[in-house]
């Protein structure tokens, strides 16, 4: 970023000092920062896991965003893409990996399946979408998405890092927010413990 | 190819006298077995016939007379096409089947794939757990009476949508709003799930050690969410110091319902389904499917066609055996730059798709009779290009910068041996099988399309050592390269499709087993029609799947760091894995 694009505009700044100094606000530096080094969490699920190994590659390049530090442990990653069809039998651990990220924390559902169940929705270890159970903050279109289109999702994201203000920041503030999710559990099909009585009853949502 | 010739029908039924009858179903061929003698006959048959490999094991359910069939097919190695053989048993509680793994151990997880999806018990089975499903799921989902939650109709299209035109949120037709369904007066909260201990009591972890003492192993599981395992592959490893005791591949994490889905389907909606199997090579997928449906409809594609095909499914193996190398050399620790030399080369054939089908990956190029359109204008030039002058050489240029390297010969050769017996006996398929010294390529043992026009080798290497596998597949790169060179010369004028075209096939009943030489090994489908617009059965033989029956038994004395080695140079894809 150029030190004209951090500068606040209200202030002026002589033209010889230009280059070096920038006034700014403590969020729009913070979130500069943040946004230019997102870090995925090196995480494949199925066919879109591909295009994501593509994005990263020569050709689309990733790291023109500051994101081509995949880090296989979720301790060190900023950004969880689920790049894939996201199955019962898959989905306690989706959710204890993301249990596991730090804040802040974000999550692009990449491709069909991950934002809806797409083409295998129908099928019985199918998950209808992972934003039934972890929070999604961009939803990418596509079966699967090419490297363009989730290149823009990541786009979306840094955008919404500049929209974030300290104040309200979610990671620094307390309440309910920032519980775990609680694990799904396998049994005779998958059981979201948020759903117990809703199963005892057997009743419509 | 099969249907036995024949001449073997005769030889056959006289060998053994009350133990086969011929299966007589129109559209059917093959044998039946007398039950009680399967094990005697599958001897016999591999010792002294010599079909020593059993491709393919899978089960179908024949809800209407209420029976269940086991179906198995062997080849002989030597080449040749192949037999089929199924047993048939009562639809009662427990179904019953001797297990063949003391003969055939290649049908271990395919057996264990029979039991998790269609309950079928097979005696004998060393270790008989669910595979694809957690342990503890309710019901055997492929079973016909078994209805998935969001369940609505037999097959498709379905009625709501067509021709209605209504359209209905799946979610809102279930009892609790998403895709789930639970025995009725389930409390969750009455009991605990362990789907794990399964896994863990086959392991076996306590050992007596020489004073009788209870030593105990480390287990140590590597993945789901493991960078090395290529998707979410999952191994439970016992590891005596470093070495490894015994390992258990655990699947399933990506199981999609490939075939419970593609029963409701119609026989042409199950072609995007295909390329999303391996989805690597979804032009050799889609061969696949087109081959044993036309069988089953008799249509003969169009020369062109034919040639489009064949150049297709070549750069379709160069380009999963690119990604292939590129990803072992990042298990074997060349992080990302080996990788990033074999996606420069995968980029440029992935434009070549792009072009001729719209998509970079998921093709849907094929359809019965011919392909969905024709190589659109500049293609061809690309193709010349590209086969002739760019690709020979940067594969070269790969080869010479990985093949002397030390690590990787030190890391390669020698380490993960599977023996040309065990190849056979576990099944292998593919370069997996070509590198332990067995010869047998299907466009060359069985062809298939218009194979037999071309001159090309079929690799094989002998030691059958990581370093091997990676070998075979830069001399497969060239035989490829060979054929698409060929093709490219004697591509014909013409038309692309034999068919009119129309909105649903007509498939006559029948069976069909369709198998191409697919990158990663014998990829077949057997399909069964009863003459309605859906199959009865649609059954892939997935040759990452059964190429994962001899992991175990590579690994098992190496060192732990050896498994992803291992693991990369047998080359899986999760889609066609968990299917």
């Amino acid at each position: 970023m150029e030190s004209n694009e951090l500068n606040s505009p209200d202030y002026v700044i002589p033209p010889e000092l230009q280059a070096q100094v920038a006034i700014t606000s403590l969020d729009k530096i913070y979130n500069w920062g943040r946004s230019a080094s997102v870090w995925p969490l090196m995480f494949g699920l199925a066919c879109c896991a591909i295009e994501m190994i593509c994005a990263a590659a020569s050709r689309f390049d990733i790291a023109r965003f500051g994101m081509e530090i995949m880090r296989p442990s979720p301790r060190q990653s900023d950004l969880m893409i689920i790049s894939g069809t996201v199955t019962k039998k898959m989905m306690p651990i989706i959710v204890r990996l993301y249990n596991q990220m730090p804040e802040p924390k974000y999550v692009l559902a990449m491709g069909a399946c991950a934002s809806g169940g797409g083409p295998f929705k129908e099928g019985y270890n199918v998950v209808s979408g992972v934003d039934k159970f972890i929070p999604v903050d961009v939803y990418v279109p596509g079966c699967p998405p090419t490297p363009q289109a989730l290149l823009n999702g990541l786009m979306k994201i840094q955008e919404k890092i500049k929209g974030e203000p300290i104040k309200t920041a979610r990671w620094y503030a307390k309440g309910p927010d920032l519980a775990e999710i609680p694990i799904p559990m396998l049994g005779p099909d998958l059981i979201d413990p948020r759903k117990i009585t809703l199963i005892q009853n057997g009743e419509k949502s | 190819m099969a249907n036995p010739a024949p001449v073997q029908t005769l030889d056959l039924s006289a060998r053994f006298p009350g133990v086969l009858s011929p299966d007589t179903r129109p559209g059917y061929s093959g044998w039946m077995v007398e039950n009680a003698r399967l094990l005697e006959f599958a001897a016999a048959l591999r010792d002294d016939l010599g079909y020593d490999y059993l491709s393919s094991v899978t089960a179908v359910d024949y809800l209407p007379e209420g029976k269940m069939e086991v179906v198995y097919h062997v080849y002989k190695t030597t080449g040749g096409p192949g037999l089929v053989f199924k047993i048939q048993v009562p639809r009662a509680d427990p179904v019953e089947v001797p297990s063949l793994v003391s003969i055939y151990p290649g049908a271990e997880l395919q057996e264990r794939e029979a039991w998790d999806l269609f309950g079928i018990k097979f005696t004998g089975h060393p270790d008989l757990r669910r595979i694809l499903m957690w342990e503890g799921f309710a019901g055997h989902p492929m079973r016909k009476d078994w209805h998935e939650p969001y369940f609505e109709e037999e097959a498709k299209p379905l009625k709501s949508r067509w021709p209605d035109g209504t359209l209905i949120m799946a979610e809102s037709k279930n009892q609790y709003g998403d895709n789930i369904a639970y025995p009725k007066g389930f409390n969750p909260e009455s009991q605990t799930f362990d789907p794990e201990k399964a896994l863990y009591a086959a392991l076996r972890t306590y050992q007596k050690d020489e004073l009788g003492l209870d030593t105990d192993h480390i287990i140590v599981n590597i993945g789901p969410q493991h960078p090395s395992t290529h998707g979410v592959f999952r191994v439970a490893v016992v590891l005596d110091g470093e070495k490894i005791v015994n390992l258990k591949p655990v699947m399933g994490y990506l199981h999609r319902n490939h075939e419970k889905i593609g029963e409701r389907n119609t026989f042409i909606m199950n072609m995007p389904y295909t390329d999303r199997l391996d989805y690597l090579s979804s032009m050799s997928n889609n061969f696949g499917y087109a081959l044993a449906v036309e069988k089953l409809m008799n249509v003969k594609p169009t020369e062109r066609a034919e040639y489009i095909r064949v150049m297709m499914a070549e750069m379709t193996r160069i380009a999963n055996h690119l990604m292939a190398i590129g990803a072992l050399l990042n298990d074997l620790g060349a992080f990302f730059t080996p990788m990033l030399y074999a996606l420069e080369e995968r980029e440029l054939l992935l434009d070549i798709f792009e072009a001729v089908s719209g998509s970079r990956m998921m093709c849907n190029y094929f359809r019965f009779g011919g392909v969905a359109r024709d190589l659109p204008e500049g293609v061809l030039p690309k193709i010349k290009d590209l086969f002739f002058e760019r690709l020979p050489r940067k594969i070269e240029e790969i080869d010479r910068f990985l093949s002397g390297n030390e690590i990787i010969r030190s890391r390669g050769i020698g380490q993960g041996v599977l023996t040309a017996e065990d190849a056979i006996k576990y099944s292998a398929a593919g370069p997996l099988l070509r590198a332990s010294g067995i010869p047998y390529d299907v466009r060359r043992a069985d062809p298939y399309s218009i194979y037999d026009r071309f001159e090309f080798d079929v690799v094989v290497r002998t030691n059958g050592d990581i370093y091997d596998r990676l070998m075979v597949r830069f001399d497969e790169i060239r035989q490829s390269i060979r054929i698409v060179q060929q093709a490219v010369k004697q591509l014909p004028d013409g038309p692309v499709m034999a068919l009119k075209p129309m909105y649903q096939v007509r498939v006559p009943p029948g069976e069909a087993y369709g198998r191409v030489e697919g990158p990663k090994g014998e990829l077949g489908f057997y399909v069964i029609s009863n003459g309605k617009p859906t199959p009865w059965r649609y059954h892939v033989r997935a040759p990452s799947f059964i190429n994962l029956t001899s992991f175990g038994p590579i690994c098992i004395g190496q060192k732990v760091a050896d498994v992803v080695a291992v693991l990369g140079s047998i080359d899986i894809v999760l889609g066609e894995v968990d299917r």
